[in-house]
């Protein structure tokens, strides 16, 4: 039953989600709250995404949430030492997969939103670090707060998240799980042959 | 996966199913094909349980209590679900007490005896506001103690759990007031209520494992056992090893 609980948190991830073009220079932490009160601002006032418009819910993951995201690192993160086995045309439809599933996974959990304060915490780093997690906590009434941590990391176009922790659940940890699963069972291509099913499906249903 | 242990189906019904896992699990000891995760020795029994699970869940168990959601009125429910997080709160501060935590003990004691007093035997869940809720359990302590987690289990009706964290849930539903009720029914509605309400804070998920996981065991499985160390380190866990 409780299961179910992990995903709800999930879904959480959303209002605290990354978005918009980073602009340069902007400290992560600085990022990641302008992102999520413009995620949060948007789901909050968009008649579509009220009426559940799916189109319009992915149009708002896919251009306010996944510019801030680097895929490349998730996808290395969650493939763990199998990354190394896998070619670069492999590795290039691995990101192109994995972020699929993402879009449609964060597009799920929009349409799920409720209203909840999201608090962020004083960015404890090194000001030249070049990997750092933003914490922030997400307050619901009558029940414990949950804590979403953003694994962020420098790049050349700005801070990207390459991982999400949601109650001390990481997304890419979870993933590694799954995907070291299917490469057992069918190596490397089987996985993408997963991950491309999957994504039809999941297209199919939405 | 937060726990929210306080009402779960029936001690009784729990009883057995983890007996009949325990058993089951001595049945289906011939090892997996694949050396096994090592969290998960009975894993082929528990995927079986798991199957049964999501069958009896999606078509008996998730649309009652989604009817329930949709027809109950909002303050109802609220009601209801701050009446047993404060019994789960008074779980909260035993624990924290065991785990050697007065300042975490003092908030959750602080939160019952607020919640309890002027906020109607706790329906309405007045502490809130100045204390956030605390969620130690029985499993966490014995995490704390150095118990380790024993092998995952996936219990139907109820979901994934330990070795080590389904024995905390028995002794919590052993202990719980509402066991001391000497009416049989009436104790048996409550129990009713708090195991709709436990579901009910957990809608709407499901779906969404479906459509993040690609197999939706592994998923749940990998997420519990980080949510739950997580709780025993009191969210700083010592960093994974890289495999």
């Amino acid at each position: 039953m409780r299961i179910s609980n992990f995903c709800r948190h999930a879904a959480m991830l959303v209002l605290a989600a990354v978005a918009f073009p980073a602009i340069a220079q902007e400290a992560p932490d600085v990022l990641v709250k302008r992102v999520s009160g413009e995620v949060l601002q948007v789901v909050r006032t968009d008649p579509k995404v009220a009426a559940g418009d799916k189109q319009r819910v992915r149009e708002v993951v896919e251009t306010m949430l996944l510019p801030n995201f680097d895929f490349e690192r998730m996808s290395s993160l969650a493939m763990g030492r199998n990354w190394s086995k896998a070619t670069p045309e492999q590795q290039k439809q691995l990101i192109e997969q994995f972020r699929t599933l993402l879009v449609r996974t964060y597009s799920g959990a929009l349409t799920q939103y409720k209203d909840q304060t999201i608090d962020f915490k004083p960015l404890r780093a090194d000001p030249a670090a070049t990997d750092v997690i933003v914490r922030s906590e997400v307050v619901r009434a009558g029940q414990a707060p949950v804590q979403i941590d953003y694994g962020m990391t420098k790049t050349a176009s700005g801070w990207k998240a390459y991982d999400v922790i949601v109650g001390g659940v990481s997304l890419v940890t979870n993933y590694r799980d799954e995907f070291n699963e299917q490469i057992k069972a069918g190596g490397v291509d089987g996985l993408i042959k997963t991950l491309v099913e999957k994504n039809k499906g999941a297209s199919g249903k939405s | 996966m937060r726990r929210r242990s306080n009402v779960p189906p029936s001690p009784r019904r729990i009883v057995a199913a983890v007996a009949s896992a325990a058993l089951l699990a001595g049945c289906a000891a011939t090892p997996a094909r694949d050396a096994p995760s090592p969290d998960d020795p009975f894993e082929p029994m528990n995927r079986v349980a798991y199957s049964v699970h999501e069958v009896v869940d999606g078509h008996f168990v998730k649309p009652m209590v989604q009817a329930y959601v949709d027809y109950t009125p909002q303050f109802i429910q609220l009601g209801i679900r701050n009446f047993f997080g404060n019994v789960d709160d008074f779980f909260s501060f035993i624990n924290a007490m065991l785990q050697g935590k007065p300042d975490k003990a003092g908030h959750d004691l602080g939160r019952v005896i607020t919640n309890t007093g002027f906020g109607i035997f706790g329906i309405i869940d007045v502490a809130s506001g100045a204390v956030p809720k605390g969620e130690e359990d029985f499993g966490q302590t014995f995490g704390v103690w150095g118990i380790p987690q024993g092998p995952y289990l996936f219990i139907p009706l109820w979901g994934p759990t330990t070795v080590r964290d389904g024995t905390g849930t028995l002794i919590r539903v052993w202990y719980g007031p509402v066991g001391y009720l000497p009416y049989v029914p009436l104790r048996n509605i409550i129990y009713g209520i708090g195991a709709v309400d436990l579901r009910a804070s957990a809608l709407g998920a499901s779906s969404m494992i479906d459509q993040a996981s690609l197999d939706p065991y592994t998923f749940v499985r990998r997420a519990y056992l980080q949510r739950r160390e997580y709780m025993v380190y009191d969210g700083s866990p010592p960093p994974e090893k890289e495999d």
